[in-house]
């Protein structure tokens, strides 16, 4: 999961745990390591935790029990306004009653630069985000997407190491937070900034970030990049919060090394990649990706299973097909497929043999 | 018809002028939306607008000296007031007519004390006089200079008949002079004598007070404004209580408790006598004076603070704070910084409030204030009620009001009154 060369880690939670009232753990256990450089997001429902442990290496909560570490020394008592990290915050917060550049101005002012410093910085600043002729206006005269550049800037004008991101993007339209998406990654690249950005949007967690952390109930269910994360999900959990998810529950039969043999509750037996199941006889829930479900039997490899499946609802999306099917008693089942010119279109109640090849169907936890 | 683009005038479908059917058809709703406010329009008019402009026009209206002696203030016209001799025989002739139709009417009294503030002594020579006048026969008893000066030798001063006839118009500024320690004489304006200047002195002292306690009472009421934004809501809910307590609680009551409290035998300083921080004989006087209208009029003002304040920095997220914490700023720098210049409008709308109730306060002052400690709505009061001087009174009241609006605006010019929140 980490990695384990503690010399790489430039900031590290070590065995953190956080409480509220004593009662219930909101953090539980948070090993992480995160090397310089790293964009790391943090992902997870709301009530997972993941704001929490970034307000903690922030310095605005204490950790209940375990040490935060920033670039080999631990954090834990030093106030948040010496740990010099930049923050982004999820509506900007910025200075109302200060201009742009006041706003910029602030971080500087505080460490006792000198004006013409001040001054050079803040344009420089200004001008990476592209808001250089916007200095002299208030915060509430600026849309969405101007007040985010500014929040970005402001952040970043002090040249922090380390920048934190809590939901930024929560409060832009759909077209303005992808555009956003880009820029800050480009950003974050350019100046060789580590940055753990908290979000609870998946594609914006898969686009955005080297390494993913998704949080559920205090804990980091998976640490890895995007493209294993969805690809290769260790547990239903994550299986099921990143992308869209088929699920078929059932009982392992057989374990060998490299396939599980599943009975499913409809009495259909399938061969999986055994991923999160320990024993034979465990229940166990089996994973496939909606796209990687073949509906035309002579694609299939030879090694795959074929289950007959009922077409309850055919939705055209343009570029692609979402089929549901009846699948082995689930009533949810989708299939997406490409829009090709030799793509079959389904109609609800007709009968269909699908299958998939047994490496893309994963055996987890129940 | 269909109206052509030539057609200035826009048509509604029935043919009238677009403009015409508008307003009528708004008509309605506007007379329904005036009836409905219509008893409350005429309760402000009659309980409060009236009143207010009939006591405003007090303090500059002056006919009870001309519609009690007409004949008198026609005759006095022709006489110079500052020729130091004494009006002729028509005028003596004019007041012995006027003083016994006022006899008659009962009304020599009313304007032997209006004149009596003027100059002390008129009253009791107009009531002598009149007992006398009664039984006169006008026209056959002259002549009635002599006659006059025989029932009182004040009316062979000329000075009696100098302040008769400069208080006759209609109209006064005596009232106004009055009320800033000037009188009006036959001369014109001038100083009162020295020992009888107390108001500019008491307009003085409830100005400054008045903003001491609005600063005691920023003072006192941030932090606690600060705590009721800040803290969880259920301890926030039992602070609030506490601020409201007072407010449910009778103003006599809370002043009376502050004697208690204060006085020399009271409860503060048997404590520090007790600590030996002070000795018996030296008990501090905390009452009676300055300190005891401060205190116990910051006490009861302090919760028309703490409100404007709490509900401004409600509306201020903890996020900026942590914002200036995460940029680098100490706790106090952000909350100097970046706090506190979101919080002014509270403020300001606290100290507009309390500064207005401060400056036209009576009862605490009456009770606590002693001698040293009393404002000018004392006076005002004290003229209503025992000198029965209205016209001073209402004089003393439109200069205070007056005084508020030119504080009310010179703050609106300086801090702006857009500036001044009482919520959201």
């Amino acid at each position: 999961m980490a990695k384990d060369s503690n010399l790489e880690a430039f900031v590290s939670f070590n065995r953190v745990q956080k409480s509220y009232d004593g009662e219930t753990l909101v953090v539980k256990d948070l090993n992480l390591e995160i090397p310089k450089g790293e964009f790391l997001t943090m992902l997870g429902p709301s009530g997972s935790g993941k704001t929490t442990c970034l307000m903690m290496l922030a310095g605005f909560e204490t950790a209940t029990h375990g040490d935060i570490m920033l670039n080999g020394i631990s954090i834990n008592n030093i106030p948040p306004h010496k740990r010099g990290i930049g923050m982004v915050f999820q509506n900007y917060a910025l200075f109302p009653h200060m201009t742009v550049a006041e706003n910029l101005s602030f971080p500087l002012e505080v460490r006792k630069l000198e004006k013409s410093l001040r001054e050079e910085k803040v344009k420089r600043a200004l001008d990476m985000v592209e808001m250089g002729e916007f200095k002299g206006r208030r915060p509430a005269q600026l849309s969405g997407g101007q007040q985010q550049r500014i929040a970005l800037a402001r952040a970043l004008v002090f040249e922090p190491e380390l920048v934190l991101m809590d939901e930024p993007l929560g409060a832009l339209d759909k077209q303005l937070r992808e555009k956003m998406q880009f820029e800050i990654t480009a950003l974050a690249h350019r100046l060789g900034i580590t940055v753990v950005y908290v979000t609870h949007d998946q594609t914006e967690a898969l686009t955005m970030s080297d390494r993913v952390a998704v949080f559920n109930d205090g804990r980091i269910q998976q640490l890895a990049t995007p493209d294993q994360l969805y690809e290769e999900p260790e547990n239903s959990f994550v299986a099921q919060f990143i992308g869209e998810n088929n699920t078929l529950n059932g009982v392992v039969k057989e374990l060998k090394s490299d396939v599980a043999v599943v009975k499913l509750d409809s009495g259909d037996i399938i061969e999986c990649k055994p991923v999160n199941v320990s024993e034979v006889g465990e229940r166990t829930q089996v994973s496939i990706r909606p796209e990687r479900v073949e509906l035309n039997k002579n694609k299939l490899p030879k090694k795959a299973h074929t289950l007959t499946a009922e077409v309850l609802e055919f939705i055209y999306m343009g570029d692609t097909f979402r089929t549901r099917l009846k699948v082995a008693g689930n009533e949810d089942f989708i299939v997406k497929t490409r829009n090709s010119s030799n793509q079959v279109r389904l109609k609800p109640g007709e009968k269909v043999d699908i299958g998939w090849s047994p490496e893309c169907c994963r055996a987890l936890d129940a | 018809m269909i109206s052509t683009p030539s057609d200035k005038i826009l048509l509604s479908a029935d043919g009238r002028p677009l403009k015409q059917s508008l307003s009528r058809s708004l008509r309605q709703q506007k007379i329904r939306a005036l009836l409905l406010i219509a008893p409350l329009l005429i309760f402000i008019f009659v309980a409060f607008i009236m009143p207010i402009v009939s006591m405003l026009s007090r303090s500059v209206e002056n006919d009870l000296v001309s519609q009690t002696l007409p004949q008198t203030v026609q005759a006095l016209q022709s006489w110079d007031a500052l020729s130091g001799e004494l009006p002729s025989e028509p005028v003596y002739a004019a007041f012995a007519l006027d003083i016994q139709n006022a006899a008659k009417a009962k009304v020599h009294t009313k304007v032997g004390l209006r004149l009596n503030y003027e100059k002390s002594g008129i009253a009791s020579l107009f009531k002598k006089t009149a007992r006398k006048a009664k039984k006169w026969d006008i026209q056959n008893d002259g002549p009635f200079k002599d006659k006059l000066i025989k029932v009182h030798k004040g009316w062979g001063e000329v000075e009696v008949w100098q302040t008769l006839k400069t208080h006759s118009p209609r109209y006064t500024s005596g009232y106004f002079l009055n009320a800033i320690d000037m009188r009006k004489t036959a001369e014109g304006a001038d100083f009162q004598p020295e020992d009888k200047t107390i108001l500019i002195k008491l307009f003085q002292r409830t100005l400054i007070m008045s903003l001491i306690i609005t600063f005691s009472c920023i003072l006192l009421g941030y932090p606690v404004a600060w705590l009721l934004a800040n803290l969880p809501m259920r301890q926030a809910n039992l602070l609030m209580i506490l601020v409201l307590l007072p407010f449910w609680t009778s103003l006599l009551v809370r002043t009376s408790a502050w004697k208690v409290m204060l006085q020399q035998q009271g409860v503060i300083n048997d404590i520090l006598v007790q600590l030996s921080l002070v000795s018996d004989e030296a008990r501090l006087i905390m009452i009676n004076n300055e300190i005891g209208t401060i205190v116990a009029m910051t006490h009861i003002l302090l919760p028309f603070m703490i409100l404007p304040m709490y509900s401004v920095m409600q509306t201020i997220p903890p996020s900026y704070l942590r914002a200036a914490k995460s940029l680098g700023a100490t706790n106090w720098t952000a909350f100097w910084r970046v706090y506190f210049p979101q919080s002014v409008p509270g403020i300001g709308a606290g100290s507009i409030l309390v500064f207005i109730l401060a400056i036209g306060y009576y009862i605490t002052p009456e009770i606590v204030g002693g001698t040293k400690g009393v404002f000018i709505s004392n006076r005002i009061a004290y003229h209503i009620l025992k000198s029965l001087n209205w016209g001073l009174a209402a004089a003393l009241g439109t200069i205070l009001l007056v005084a508020v609006l030119v504080l009310y605006w010179t703050y609106d010019k300086i801090v702006g009154i857009d500036n001044v929140k009482l919520g959201g």
